[in-house]
């Protein structure tokens, strides 16, 4: 414990030491509804924090990371959202596609692309979802043609909602492969360097106004043939280990997050009155009940050695935290009342109206809540499976 | 940091899970229920004898085992998984933490003592076991006699009296102090059973007709401050929220055992989404009250007293609000046999809300946390 305290102090002292100058302005930025907030200086930031050795924490020491235990990486987590770190936009390369390639990737894959994650270099996104492939993930119609001269893989067909696609430099995609297949067979896992001929990014406007997330079309663009993770048609096996690799370690983090949003409503509250209506103070009751049960949902859900319940619990998680936040940010509004409506530069105001938009994109991104109610009905109480239709 | 049973408390954990399944039956609970007895007497000299659960959370220089707040929670969530029909939560939840904080060292030693060797079942005569702070209001007299005190009032409702051998009784001495006063059920108090509608958990109302009682039944180590109630209470409201959330778990197995065989329009009930959401949206809230149970079980003693009750406050809302859902479910997805009495869900119902209305409201606890929160001391 005394060892943990002192790791949470290195961090603390490293982020006060360094969330400084030129990135103090970033403080509390680029977090849920601004992912696009200050792109470039963001990115200079994933730098910053290379240099300090903090990108790629948990990774192991042998691919360049500090093999930080579980519980040294919820420290870490806290104490960087704490001190106000901005929205990671390496979240993608550090938490998703290098545990990816640090367990499928071949030696020359991790060779080329771990270190531009590691330095804050390259920047990744992620290309799951078409049109007609959202929650129903297996319907994926975008085709990967082999070139029978190059052995690369010729892409065609549209990726959407992809976050960050304009402010990345590759992409993960998962693909058809084998003409005529079907579901989750004949799909292939390919990584995509997206400035190039046949790669089109288009922005999509959202409920906040911003563009965080965009179309993706491929016309013929290219994937080399030493990019494809995994084997050909074994796609479906290697998106779905990306997602599992994604422990909610960093939702501890996030969690932080939510407690300023919470400290922000109460404040608010004072100020205006809110806080005399007897509903408003049973439901900041609520939601503070809430937001102390996440944390010690996340914290057994992280146990190594996972009994049934604690199973279950970990299925539960994200169907809690993300209507946990949108029921937040419903109670934000109720207490700024009218001034809710009035769109002004008053930043404390202004966090919390994005965040009352943004909220609604939890229950839908990361599986939606029926989705993942689904899942924990199937695989956590073992009830039947859903029967699939023939349209 | 991370949140896990050790491998001890996973064993106590199993260990009594069997012993329960086994024991503490649907026909145990009728031959209680049905009856209209007070407990189940076998069970309970099995689980305080013979198994030592008493013993637990008591301190080894009095007996006990010296262990903590998570292992009783962990035998609460099972006994209330299982209804079980004993006065182990006012035992070991109620009486046995308020002689730890508030008795004097001879009646830590005499009682503990007795309680982790199972062979004593205690309660408390709260004057109103329904506020939030049942200790502030105390509804029994003591006027100073030459050989001891004379005890004049009466309690409405004191949960297991029937069963108790002792009864602990906060009395208001002339001065304005609260004392403790241990009465053995031989004691000379009428004891009258109410007919309740939970026949789980029995309640009896305690007349105190100028008792004239002996100085060596005080027990307390000089007048009880609120602080001593307040601690002893802490362990009482996470007792009860353990055995709320493991009388949830306990309807919800029910449930899904019954949908899972049940067939209509050529399909199992549970095939239905609507039938899977419901059930997976329990399990959502059975995760959040449980580890909101098991963290602040964890964290009681660490975090400062006061982060740790709001903590329990927490817990009994969530609890409170579990257990009622969970039950109501129950009744809704067994469909009619769900209204019989032949069928338990109605079992769990009537515990839910009875449970609930223990020891403080959801909204009281949630004003409490409120007053925290707001730092005004409870503002409209
Ligand atoms: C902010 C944001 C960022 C995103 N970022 C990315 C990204 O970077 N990369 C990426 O690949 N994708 C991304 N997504 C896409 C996201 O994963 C999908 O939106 C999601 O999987 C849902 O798919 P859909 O939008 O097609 O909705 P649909 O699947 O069409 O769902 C519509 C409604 O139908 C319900 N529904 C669907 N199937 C069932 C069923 N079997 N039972 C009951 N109800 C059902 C859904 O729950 C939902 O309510 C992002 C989405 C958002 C909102």
């Amino acid at each position: 414990m005394s060892d943990l305290n002192a790791f949470r102090a290195e961090v603390r002292d490293w982020m006060n030491a360094n969330l400084t100058g030129k990135f103090a302005e970033l403080k509390f930025r680029g977090g849920s509804g601004e992912g696009d907030a200050l792109p470039d200086l963001r990115k200079e930031w994933e730098q910053e924090l290379a240099r300090g050795r903090w990108t790629c924490p948990g990774w192991p020491a042998e691919h360049g990371g500090r093999g930080l235990s579980v519980a040294e990486q919820v420290v870490f987590q806290e104490e960087y959202s704490r001190a106000g770190g901005p929205g990671r936009m390496g979240h993608i390369g550090e938490g998703l596609m290098g545990p990816t390639l640090i367990a499928f990737g071949t030696e020359d894959q991790k060779k080329r692309f771990l270190p531009g994650i590691l330095n804050g270099t390259e920047f990744w996104c992620q290309g799951y979802s078409e049109p007609s492939a959202g929650s129903d993930f297996g319907n994926i119609k975008t085709r990967a043609k082999q070139d029978p001269e190059t052995g690369d893989w010729l892409v065609s067909g549209q990726k959407v909602w992809t976050s960050l696609a304009h402010l990345s430099d590759w992409i993960f995609v998962v693909a058809r492969c084998e003409e005529g297949s079907v579901g989750r067979n004949g799909l292939i896992f390919l990584l995509m360097q997206l400035a190039q001929p046949g790669v089109e990014i288009h922005p999509i406007k959202q409920i906040g106004g911003g563009s965080e997330f965009n179309s993706v079309f491929f016309d013929g663009a290219r994937a080399k043939a030493e990019d494809v993770v995994g084997q050909p048609g074994d796609g479906w096996r290697i998106a779905m280990a990306l997602l599992g690799f994604e422990r909610g370690i960093s939702t501890l983090g996030q969690q932080m997050g939510f407690q300023q949003e919470l400290d922000l409503i109460v404040e608010i509250a004072k100020e205006n009155g809110a806080d005399r209506s007897p509903a408003i103070r049973q439901r900041v009751a609520r939601a503070w009940i809430g937001l102390r049960a996440m944390r010690y949902l996340a914290m057994r859900a992280l146990s190594d050695e996972p009994s049934t319940e604690t199973r279950r619990e970990g299925l539960a998680y994200k169907y809690h935290w993300s209507n946990w936040h949108r029921d937040l940010g419903r109670l934000a509004m109720d207490v700024l009342g009218m001034d809710g409506n009035v769109v002004s530069e008053y930043p404390r105001r202004e966090r919390l109206q994005q965040m009352f938009l943004f909220a609604r994109a939890d229950t839908i991104y990361g599986g939606t809540n029926e989705i993942q109610l689904n899942i924990i009905a199937e695989q956590g109480l073992g009830m039947p499976r859903e029967p699939r239709g023939k349209l | 940091m991370i949140l896990e049973f050790t491998p001890d408390q996973q064993m106590i954990r199993e260990e009594a899970e069997r012993f329960l399944r086994e024991q503490s039956s649907s026909q145990a609970i009728r031959r209680v229920v049905d009856t209209g007895s007070t407990h189940d007497v076998e069970l309970w000299t099995s689980i305080s004898r013979d198994l030592g659960w008493c013993a637990m959370a008591i301190p080894e220089e009095f007996g006990g085992l010296g262990l903590g707040a998570t292992e009783v929670a962990i035998l609460m969530e099972l006994a209330g998984s299982r209804l079980a029909c004993v006065p182990f939560w006012s035992t070991v939840c109620l009486a046995a933490p308020l002689i730890e904080s508030a008795g004097s060292d001879e009646a830590k030693a005499t009682y503990l003592g007795a309680i982790a060797a199972g062979e004593m079942a205690v309660t408390v005569a709260y004057a109103d076991l329904s506020a939030a702070d049942p200790s502030a209001t105390v509804a029994v007299q003591a006027a100073r006699t030459p050989n001891g005190y004379r005890l004049d009032g009466t309690v409405g409702q004191v949960v297991d009296l029937a069963v108790a051998d002792m009864v602990i009784v906060p009395a208001r001495l002339e001065d304005g102090a609260t004392a403790l006063f241990a009465l053995p059920s031989s004691g000379g108090q009428v004891v009258t059973s109410l007919s309740v509608i939970d026949g789980t958990r029995p309640i009896a109302s305690l007349e105190l007709p100028g008792l004239e009682v002996a100085a060596e039944c005080r027990i307390d180590s000089g007048a009880v401050t609120g602080d001593q109630f307040a601690k002893a209470l802490r362990f009482a409201n996470l007792g009860l929220a353990a055995e709320q959330i493991g009388a949830a778990q306990g309807a919800f197995d029910m449930t899904l055992a019954y949908i899972s065989e049940r067939v209509q329009f050529g399909r199992t009930i549970a095939s239905f989404q609507a039938i899977k959401h419901r059930c997976a949206k329990l399990a959502v809230d059975i995760a959040e009250a449980r580890s909101l149970v098991f963290g602040a079980a964890a964290a009681m003693g660490q975090a400062d007293a006061g982060e740790s009750a709001l903590e329990i406050c927490g817990a009994r809302v969530v609890a409170s609000e579990l257990q009622f859902l969970a039950a109501e479910e129950a009744i809704q997805l067994h469909g009619g046999v769900g209204f019989t009495w032949e069928y338990d869900p109605h079992l769990y119902f009537k515990r839910a809300q009875a449970s609930a209305a223990l020891l403080g409201s959801c909204e009281a606890h949630m004003d409490k946390i409120a007053a925290a929160m707001f730092g005004d001391g409870g503002r409209p």
